[in-house]
């Protein structure tokens, strides 16, 4: 199962050409800012918007192409809005079960198969509720169950966190990740939030105005952005771990302190601008404190990036004066520190 | 509900219109039951003709309320939903009954319907079928009438209801029929509800164009109004007992319904 | 322009005859029944062309309306009934003044399409059950004449509408929908070239008196009676007979 997409799409001010490939059971994530055309172009993946050219090809059969346009109801897909947008006049089981009975699933078959998704997304016992009933995780989780039911070829998801508060955002994500690492199918993401993209997909293609400006994968999003934009939004160190008390062990050796309590796996997430550099280790006893070596260094505006090698790989915005004053270059030993207030914890 | 309750304490400045409004609508009923002779009320009612007419109102009502669910439903979502072109002139048309005199209305539907009209000459010709004078003709004339009521509420019943619902529908293998069956049509269910008590109430009152186009025959075409309006000509105290009733009928109808239909469809 | 004015209206005054006391002029309102339109306003014009101080002011409804109107009070001059039964509701109120005098008739007569397709010729026809037949409510004053004729000429009538009023079931003839009607003389005369007549003599049964009489409480009682005056001449009877009307 694979998608391979080219779009060509004008509406209003907007102009998307976006090429895009995506394996089986990989995630890809569309990031970019509102207006940069990201749900047009997941819109038009599935089917509810014809491309002005182009083609939509999934496990190599044409959804759109020359003289080719597959209604939305004829594709194997499963799609998750920003608003979970449950049925409000069925129950949270019929919901769930709706697809599978558009698609000629006997009802009985259908309530059993959406009984077990339900479970898997944690709603047991939620199946008679109406959908208004439910909280907005709640909810987001019947949604996900609702597109995944039917076995699609493919699961797009557009935004499908970001009407969630805080606190549930994390909780989903990272169920979210759980489901996805068992789908078989190819998953694109649409997302305006670097860390959807970061803790979710396997690869991210960042998208302003319309076009492809980086693709790779998060970590390479991080550490080499290729413009402002991509700098300012994808500057995050993700590093997994394991949560103890103030601690966090990463799986990749070292510990990161942090302000609150973690346990369990966890993703311990640095911005580039909250990590120090010095060239000799610094006096008093910040307690995250790393040797590193600067593998990479590019220049963006008045700040330069730095992409530190080390126990703790880590990405670091140096303003261009201090850069040149501190005598950096690529290779340079260095050290780096964080406080543990500007590292942001979440389980994965 | 509870917070529609909570919500509910009216600003000062809409409380007086409010009243006076309640008060232009509901006096002239209060006169009605004033000038009521109780006495003949009895004698009136079943007095020979009453209950056909009655009968022969509520039948006609109904049947021309659900013609107009049938076309009228589907009228309203082209409105609402589709991108067709002329959908003004054809939003136009829809509210001519509302603006046409219905006795011209009736005329109008002689000249496509009647003997000699432009369908009903040909239905007579190939078919031995003429509709004037029939209750058939009345259920028309109520229809052309009373529909144009159920089209405007459902079109803005459509076009408020969350098309994005459509689309998700689409995603789940939905076609366009499926989808209009299972997530459009009860997603504006209170809107059509609504649609079909007024259509239902502005057939049951049609005279204009029910005297003019299906004439006034007791028992196949003497509907209450015409009943009440004759006998006005001749005794206004048997008309007042005649309107009375109607009301009475037709508000614990429509009250019936709001309990087992409306409110559910409205909670939901 | 003021002298020219002055010697314009002299000339006026000094050709018409002028009537014995009072000047009629001001503004005259007439309250007659619907079916006296065509006719009253043409006398109306009449009357207003002999006296340019004259406006004539009509409201044409049904007889009752008008007669329930004059006893609520409405500022009437001149009252015409199309019938005997709601003149009596405004002299028994006291509101006549001196007795009423009948000007014209009418009677009923068939109404069919223009060159009756259904080949109609006598009141014997409203028994048919194969024609579309159209005859007033016996609520309203033309279906209570339909009912004497019938009566009198012991026809079983199968009407497939009883209409409210005259004119709708003359709309119904005009439009083809019924092959027969029965309707006033002077409603086939109104009907123009869409609509025949057919006279029959049990016509004569059932006929209705109009009278008119100016009203007690008549804010221009001079010109009220030079309006009756007029309706009762020759040259109104003339009018009214040119509008269908028989001779009183």
């Amino acid at each position: 199962m694979s998608l391979r997409a080219s779009v060509r799409l004008r509406r209003g001010t907007l102009d998307l050409q976006l090429d895009v490939e995506v394996a089986d059971g990989e995630v890809l994530a569309v990031l970019g800012p509102n207006g940069a055309g990201k749900s047009s172009f997941l819109r038009v993946l599935a089917g509810l918007l014809p491309p002005d050219a182009g083609h939509v090809t999934v496990d190599g059969a044409a959804w759109d192409a020359d003289g080719v346009h597959l209604p939305a109801h004829r594709r194997a897909l499963g799609m998750v809005f920003q608003d979970a947008l449950l049925f409000p006049h069925l129950s949270v089981a019929d919901n769930v079960a709706f697809g599978l009975r558009t698609r000629g699933t006997g009802r009985t078959a259908a309530r059993r198969a959406a009984g077990d998704w339900l479970t898997r997304v944690g709603l047991e016992g939620m199946a008679d509720r109406r959908p208004g009933e439910l909280s907005g995780g709640q909810a987001q989780r019947a949604a996900l169950a609702r597109a995944l039911v039917g076995e699609p070829a493919l699961l797009l998801l557009d935004e499908p966190l970001s009407a969630l508060d805080a606190r549930t955002r994390l909780t989903v994500r990272a169920e979210l990740r759980r489901h996805l690492a068992d789908f078989a199918g190819s998953t694109v993401l649409v997302t305006h939030d670097p860390v959807d993209a970061m803790a979710l997909a396997d690869r991210v293609v960042v998208v302003e105005d319309g076009r492809v400006v980086q693709t790779g994968t998060p970590q390479e999003i991080a550490r080499r952005p290729r413009t402002d934009y991509v700098a300012r939004l994808v500057g995050l160190s993700l590093l997994p771990g394991t949560g103890s008390g103030t601690q966090v062990r990463l799986d990749g050796g070292g510990v990161v302190a942090v302000a609150e309590e973690a346990r369990g796996t966890v993703f311990a997430a640095v911005r580039p601008e909250s990590v120090t550099l010095y060239v000799a280790r610094p006096e008093g006893s910040p307690r995250n404190v790393w040797r590193a070596t600067i593998a990479g260094a590019t220049p963006h505006g008045g700040t330069v990036r730095c992409d530190l090698a080390g126990e703790v790989p880590l990405v670091a915005d140096v303003t261009a004066t201090a850069f040149a004053e501190l005598g950096l270059a690529v290779g340079a030993q260095v050290w780096a520190t964080v406080k543990a207030s500007e590292v942001a914890v979440y389980s994965r | 509900m509870s917070r529609a309750r909570e919500g509910a304490r009216v600003p000062a400045p809409l409380l007086v219109p409010a009243t006076v409004g309640v008060l232009f609508l509901a006096l002239p009923l209060v006169g009605l039951l004033i000038r009521t002779p109780w006495s003949q009320l009895v004698p009136q009612l079943t007095a020979p003709g009453v209950g056909q007419a009655l009968r022969l109102s509520l039948v006609s009502a109904t049947l021309a309320t659900l013609l107009s669910l049938l076309l009228g439903v589907p009228l309203a979502w082209v409105l609402a939903r589709s991108r067709a072109r002329g959908r003004a002139v054809l939003r136009a048309l829809v509210t001519v009954p509302l603006v046409l005199p219905p006795v011209v209305g009736g005329v109008a539907l002689f000249l496509v319907l009647g003997r000699q009209g432009i369908v009903g000459s040909w239905l007579d010709d190939a078919f031995g079928i003429t509709i004037p004078f029939t209750t058939t003709a009345v259920v028309i004339a109520e229809t052309f009438v009373a529909m144009p009521f159920l089209v405007i509420s459902v079109e803005g019943a459509l076009r408020a209801a969350d098309a994005r619902f459509e689309e998700v529908a689409a995603t789940l293998g939905a076609g366009r029929w499926t989808t209009f069956r299972r997530v459009t049509l009860p997603l504006v269910a209170p809107g059509i509800a609504a649609g079909a008590v007024l259509c239902w109430a502005r057939a049951l009152g049609e005279f204009g164009a029910t005297i003019t186009f299906a004439g006034n025959f007791p028992g196949t075409t003497q509907t209450m109004p015409l009943a009440v309006y004759l006998a006005l000509q001749r005794d206004p105290d048997a008309a007042i007992v005649l309107s009375v009733l109607l009301l009475v009928v037709s508000l614990g109808t429509l009250l019936l319904l709001r309990d087992r239909w409306v409110g559910r469809a409205g909670a939901a | 322009m003021l002298v020219a004015a002055a010697a314009l209206s002299l000339t006026a005054c000094s050709g018409s005859p002028a009537p014995p006391g009072e000047e009629v002029e001001g503004t005259l309102t007439v309250f007659a029944a619907a079916s006296l339109t065509d006719a009253f306003t043409e006398l109306g014009e009449q009357l207003e062309e002999e006296n340019p101080g004259l406006d004539v002011q009509f409201s044409f409804a049904g007889s009752s309306a008008l007669a329930t109107q004059i006893t609520q009070g409405a500022p009437a001059d001149v009252f015409a009934s199309a019938n005997e039964t709601q003149m009596s509701v405004v002299t028994a109120a006291g509101l006549a003044d001196g007795d009423p005098e009948v000007f014209t008739r009418n009677v009923l007569r068939i109404a069919v399409p223009e060159g009756n397709p259904a080949g109609v010729t006598g009141l014997d026809d409203f028994a048919r059950e194969d024609l579309a037949l159209a005859v007033c409510a016996p609520a309203v004053p033309c279906g209570a004449a339909a009912e004497k004729v019938f009566a009198s000429a012991g026809v079983a009538a199968r009407p497939d509408t009883l209409e409210e009023d005259v004119r709708a079931a003359l709309t119904k003839v005009e439009l083809g929908e019924v092959d027969a009607a029965l309707v006033y003389a002077s409603d086939v005369a109104a009907g123009g070239d869409a609509v025949e007549g057919i006279a029959f003599p049990e016509a004569e049964r059932a006929v209705n008196d109009y009278p008119i009489c100016v009203l007690a409480s008549a804010p221009n009682p001079t010109a009220a009676r030079a309006f009756v005056d007029l309706v009762l001449s020759a040259e109104g009877r003339r009018v009214l007979t040119d509008a269908g009307f028989l001779a009183p």
